[in-house]
């Protein structure tokens, strides 16, 4: 599993890989309450804001990690945003996406920068 | 910020309590605790919450009489002073020349002075304004010395009763000095959460005791300014700054309810405060815009600053939402906003613009649940 700076967990899954936010990062948020998810088919750069993220507190978006293509979505989300503090890094993921370029995942950190980063 | 964060006799309790601490009006306080914002409001709904509120100003105001008090106060606000009876408490504003509102607040008739509770981040202007125009015939005291709890939820009743049974028997609006482990406190029966409940004030050296005797309960948890937040919101009620400011008038606040018809025209004692002509203009002939709640029909917030628009197409907002994020207790998004008087009346469908997107949100009355005040 990789992780971002923007607490996004990336997991790869065959050729897809699969994206969500780290249980700091939901922690951080508060209680979440309504979720916008990309359209299944979307073409996605890496740093467009695919996401919006709505807490009790704020509105945040997450950014595409790579380029590539949204193949799903987790509709579950929609109707239960809260999944995003019970199991963030389990059933609350956001979107899987088929990279145009696997490499692109590289520069992200391994589990163990990650929780350096986060102290 | 340059200055340094003030602190709560309670600063150190909350840290103790997992608290996050956030800057509000110059002081450190907390956001929220382990609980987090929605379990927080939810509890409050359904038991009790304890609220540090010690940042807020108090203040007692005291002339020759309570009448000589009420009639000087009677000069900066447009409320009834004079007819407030003993032991009751009554909500009020401060207004400016053109009508608009400097603040609101609560004051309470305690037989010879009134005690009043003004909002943090307006009272060094609050009592600067007191001093300037009722000094020397009143004097305005700054209390010091006292922190502020509020006690809120179903489950205040029970739980203020076991330090001090007759605490069972005020009324909403009510205010009494009562025992509270051992320390003599300032109580009166309100809040601002829509919930019964009350608010304590208490003298400095006794603070952690008094509120470790109620946090104790197994009923009371710490709740922090996120969940007040919501808390007033689904009540329907201003906050100052964002709901209420001195562009804005009582009528336009929908406020006009505090103001008693011996402040109105032909009351007895009718105008002689700031901006009377106009706030009185306006309560016979209404006004061009009003405060009015608004349910977002999807499951997207609409926070403070969107913009309305009477239609999906239009370019030119119509209003805007002053108050807004998500109800825990009517699990939705809420908010409050300004709109044309034309566009007011309850069921009006109007859009608001959300991340560029035109959303419809629904003007409903106020408030979004209703209060449980003992009256």
């Amino acid at each position: 599993m990789k992780f971002t700076e923007e607490h996004e967990w990336l997991r790869i899954e065959d050729d897809l890989v699969v994206v969500g936010i780290t249980e700091h990062a939901s922690t951080q948020l508060g209680d979440v309450v309504f979720i916008e998810l990309p359209e299944e088919g979307d073409t996605v750069s890496k740093d467009d804001e695919i996401v919006v993220i709505e807490s009790v507190k704020a509105a945040s978006d997450i950014l595409a990690p790579i380029d590539g293509e949204i193949v799903e979505v987790n509709t579950l989300l929609l109707d239960e945003p809260s999944k995003v503090n019970d199991d963030p890094m389990g059933d609350a993921w956001f979107f899987k996406i088929k990279p145009d370029d696997m490499s692109q995942l590289d520069e992200y950190m391994d589990e163990a920068a990650y929780n350096k980063l986060i102290g | 910020m340059s200055e340094e964060l003030l602190r709560t006799p309670f600063y150190e309790m909350h840290l103790r309590n997992g608290a996050k601490m956030v800057p509000f009006a110059g002081y450190d306080m907390p956001v929220q605790y382990d609980l987090g914002v929605m379990k927080e409001h939810l509890h409050t709904r359904q038991k009790a919450g304890l609220f540090d509120v010690s940042h807020m100003g108090q203040v007692v105001l005291r002339g020759k009489s309570y009448e000589h008090t009420a009639l000087a106060l009677e000069r900066i606000i447009p409320v009834d002073v004079m007819s407030l009876k003993q032991g009751r408490q009554r909500y009020g504003f401060f207004t400016n020349d053109t009508g608009g509102i400097l603040d609101d607040l609560m004051f309470a008739n305690r037989g010879d002075h009134i005690f009043m509770v003004v909002n943090a981040g307006c009272k060094t202007q609050d009592i600067a304004h007191m001093r300037a125009t009722l000094e020397p015939d009143v004097r305005v005291k700054v209390i010091e010395n006292r922190a502020l709890l509020a006690l809120q939820g179903p489950a205040a009743q029970a739980v203020l009763a076991e330090h001090y049974p007759p605490a069972a028997d005020m009324k909403f609006m009510d205010v009494d000095t009562i025992p509270i482990a051992g320390a003599e406190c300032w109580v009166s029966r309100s809040g601002y959460t829509g919930e019964d409940g009350y608010e304590i004030s208490i003298p400095m050296a006794a603070a952690e005791s008094v509120a470790k005797a109620l946090v104790d309960h197994d009923d009371v948890e710490w709740i922090g300014l996120g969940a007040r937040d919501s808390l007033r919101l689904e009540a329907g009620l201003c906050l100052y700054g964002h709901d209420i400011d001195p562009q804005t008038s009582p009528a336009q606040a929908a406020l006009t309810w505090a103001i008693q018809k011996s402040r109105r025209s032909d009351g007895a004692r009718q105008g002689g405060f700031p901006g009377a002509s106009v706030i009185l203009d306006e309560l016979k002939n209404g006004t061009d815009r009003t405060r009015v709640g608004l349910l977002p029909e999807g499951r997207a917030p609409m926070r403070e600053g969107v913009a309305l628009f009477a239609n999906e197409t239009d370019t030119t907002p119509i209003g805007a939402i002053t108050s807004g994020g998500f109800g825990p207790t009517v699990n939705r998004p809420v908010a409050m906003g300004y709109v044309p008087a034309t566009l007011a009346a309850p069921d009006t469908v109007l859009f608001g613009e959300v991340r560029k997107k035109r959303l419809p949100v629904r003007v409903v009355s106020l408030p979004f649940v209703p209060s449980n005040f003992k009256r």
